[in-house]
């Protein structure tokens, strides 16, 4: 009998191809005929569409694409607007923010200024987004828990690239649109302010990350290895005998000690995945603002641990002869 | 219908997974610690890599010593200003030697033009090897701090290259800088001298030409107390770090303790071995190399119509020891000599 044990949806189950819930009357409604696309059905729901867009999401889009455009185009612009050089350097093209000297203030164009405006269209475009996840999940009668969890990523996304520089009084201190420059400020801005493994909000930010995969490796292992009693229709069971549920809280409490219930496993899934952007933010946010040296920190407050030196110590050479760095 | 796409998917999974194989490195690694159990102090070898290594970078054969003439080269030779002091046969076995070091295919004419004296100083090549002389005594007698008692003499760059491998220009300003669109601030490409990262493409310009304040940039104290070292300035720094690596065939752990790069207290001494080795370039870069530049003809310059300089990869050429600490001087005690008097060319 086919059922759900495969990384593969093995049975595609097709309804009537309908746009579903009504929606309040408005002027846009849910557009397109929906089809149905077997490769899809095979991860998700097979039923494409109809999709609302809205003037929140006409605007995202608008405003999105205008960021991507200046930042590709000044990629491009990069390597001379050479179409091959484009496509096989793109990892390591970027748009960088302005120059340190110039602060706060508004630099030349193609000093930072295309930035600050990619920047502007790319934040408003998230945030038309964001207005949007919340809008449509009020219209569907929904919690706003997805719009909530989407706002823990814009606040990172805020913290580095608009909150943080503005506390350092400095554009320059933002992060690169690119691939792997992005990546390398990354690891500048761990050595420059000496080391963010040492930043407490860093560990709390990976505890609720690697944690979040755990919650999400156990949960939908959980339903997956049930799903021949039926565990997608948890609900349906909590409260009657041998069910799937009752199969699944047995097993962790057998393993375990504890189990969590069908609800709260995900409020466990959310509050995980939601702070680990936010003690993240809080990490970015106070590293240069009020900390400069992560590891003389950790030193400081006894958290780092000294070691014996197993080679000869010699001293700052440049402390010897006063001159050189 | 499926079952078709399921095999094109299949089959794109092979090709990429074999692809993918190819970018692994085959077996084994070896790991050298060299600090404190636990805290990763180590660095990692693949054996038959380094053996190759090892194998390209061999040195050529000795030269076989010489009885002693008993005169001084400037005695039975014209025009010998740098090594005039040389007994005369040593003379002419340094003479040998630097042919096999530096052009062993173009021989004694690469800098001697035929047919003339060899005391002539027709040749640019002629002038720019006398000044190179000049400049590995200096650097036997007054970098011991960086070269020690292994020294360098002339196959420890050139390698039997007229031109050494490994040399660099000033990279010329990308166009796009001064027009509309497209400045990449210096950086944002595969980076040759940076280890192909997107980190700064020339860091040294900034830290082994002109004065290298700033190359410092990470806090120095817990809190804020005044350090504007901005993310970008620190991207030059790590640029310059990563041609270090590279050029070394080392990781950072080599010299820091990675969990606070820039305490000396945790550093190993290889440290302060490159913090002289920086100091010694920037030397040799401003004394010797870039006054060369007028020598030189046209095809030798830069894009910027600058000197061939040196950088870390100019010696060590992979090595964490330049030919593997194969001792350069050992039988050429006149590659040892004083400061040059003169700074200039002639």
């Amino acid at each position: 009998m086919a059922d759900y044990q495969n990384i593969f949806t093995q049975v595609q189950v097709r309804g009537h191809a309908g746009a579903a819930v009504p929606i309040p009357s408005g002027p846009w409604a849910r557009s397109g005929s929906p089809y149905f696309s077997y490769l899809l059905g095979k991860i998700g729901d097979a039923q494409i569409g109809p999709i609302y867009l809205g003037w929140t999401g006409v605007a995202s889009l608008l405003c999105g694409f205008i960021a991507i455009e200046i930042i590709g185009l000044n990629m491009w612009a990069s390597v001379g607007w050479d179409p091959i050089q484009f496509v096989r350097q793109l990892p390591w093209l970027a748009l960088e923010p302005p120059p340190p000297a110039y602060g706060l203030s508004l630099p030349p164009l193609n000093e930072g200024g295309w930035w600050l405006m990619a920047g502007f269209f790319l934040t408003t475009s998230i945030l038309l987004w964001w207005l949007r996840t919340y809008r449509r999940a009020r219209a569907l009668g929904m919690g706003t828990h997805v719009a909530w969890a989407f706002a823990a990523a814009i606040w990172l996304y805020l913290v580095l690239g608009f909150i943080r520089p503005i506390l350092m009084g400095s554009w320059g201190e933002a992060v690169p649109f690119g691939i792997f420059p992005h990546l390398d400020w990354t690891a500048a801005f761990s050595i420059r302010y000496g080391n963010l493994f040492y930043n407490p909000f860093h560990a709390l930010s990976i505890a609720f990350l690697y944690g979040s995969t755990l919650l999400f490796a156990m949960h939908g292992a959980t339903i997956l290895a049930l799903s021949r009693y039926g565990a997608e229709r948890e609900v349906e069971q909590i409260v009657d005998r041998g069910t799937a549920f009752e199969r699944g809280a047995l097993f962790w409490r057998w393993t375990m000690g504890f189990n969590a219930t069908a609800e709260s496993i995900h409020r466990w899934a959310w509050w995980f995945a939601v702070l680990c952007p936010l003690t993240g933010g809080i990490g970015i946010l106070l590293t240069g603002t009020v900390v400069d040296n992560w590891f003389l920190w950790a030193v400081k407050h006894g958290v780092a641990p000294a070691y014996p030196p197993a080679f000869e110590v010699l001293p700052d050479p440049a402390t010897l002869t006063g001159g050189g760095s | 219908m499926m079952r078709f796409w399921f095999k094109i998917a299949a089959a794109l999974a092979v090709v990429l997974g074999v692809g993918l194989a190819f970018t692994f490195e085959a077996p084994p690694v070896q790991t050298v610690q060299s600090g404190y159990r636990g805290i990763g102090l180590e660095q990692v070898y693949n054996k038959v890599a380094l053996e190759n290594k090892i194998a390209r970078t061999a040195f050529p054969l000795e030269q076989p010593e010489l009885d002693p003439a008993g005169i001084p080269s400037s005695e039975v030779y014209d025009n010998v200003q740098v090594l005039g002091d040389v007994d005369a046969n040593e003379f002419i076995r340094l003479m040998g030697a630097i042919t096999e070091w530096v052009s062993p295919e173009a021989g004694c004419a690469y800098c001697h033009a035929d047919g003339e004296e060899l005391s002539a100083d027709t040749l640019y090549t002629k002038r720019v090897a006398r000044r190179m002389f000049e400049m590995t005594r200096a650097i036997n007698s007054q970098w011991s701090d960086h070269v020690g008692a292994t020294g360098v003499n002339c196959f420890t760059c050139h390698a039997g290259n007229p031109v050494p491998a490994n040399i660099w220009f000033t990279e010329p300003e990308n166009p796009q800088t001064t027009r509309m669109a497209g400045n990449p601030a210096g950086q944002n490409r595969a980076a040759e001298q940076a280890g192909l990262s997107s980190l700064p493409a020339d860091p040294f310009t900034p830290f082994l030409l002109g004065d290298p304040a700033g190359i410092r940039v990470i806090g120095q104290t817990p809190l804020p107390t005044g350090n504007r070292s901005s993310i970008k300035q620190t991207e030059w720094t790590y640029g310059l770090m990563i041609h270090m690596s590279d050029a070394l065939g080392v990781n950072c752990a080599f010299c820091h303790n990675s969990r606070s790069f820039t305490d000396w207290s945790q550093s190993g001494p290889q440290r302060t071995t490159a913090w002289y080795g920086l100091a010694m370039l920037r030397d040799l870069n401003a004394n010797y190399l870039v006054p060369l530049r007028d020598e030189y003809p046209h095809e030798r310059l830069g894009v910027l119509g600058d000197a061939p300089k040196a950088n870390c990869a100019t010696c060590h050429q992979g090595a964490y020891k330049p030919l593997f600490g194969h001792p350069a001087i050992e039988g050429f005690p006149d590659l040892v000599g004083p400061a040059p008097e003169t700074a200039a060319v002639q």
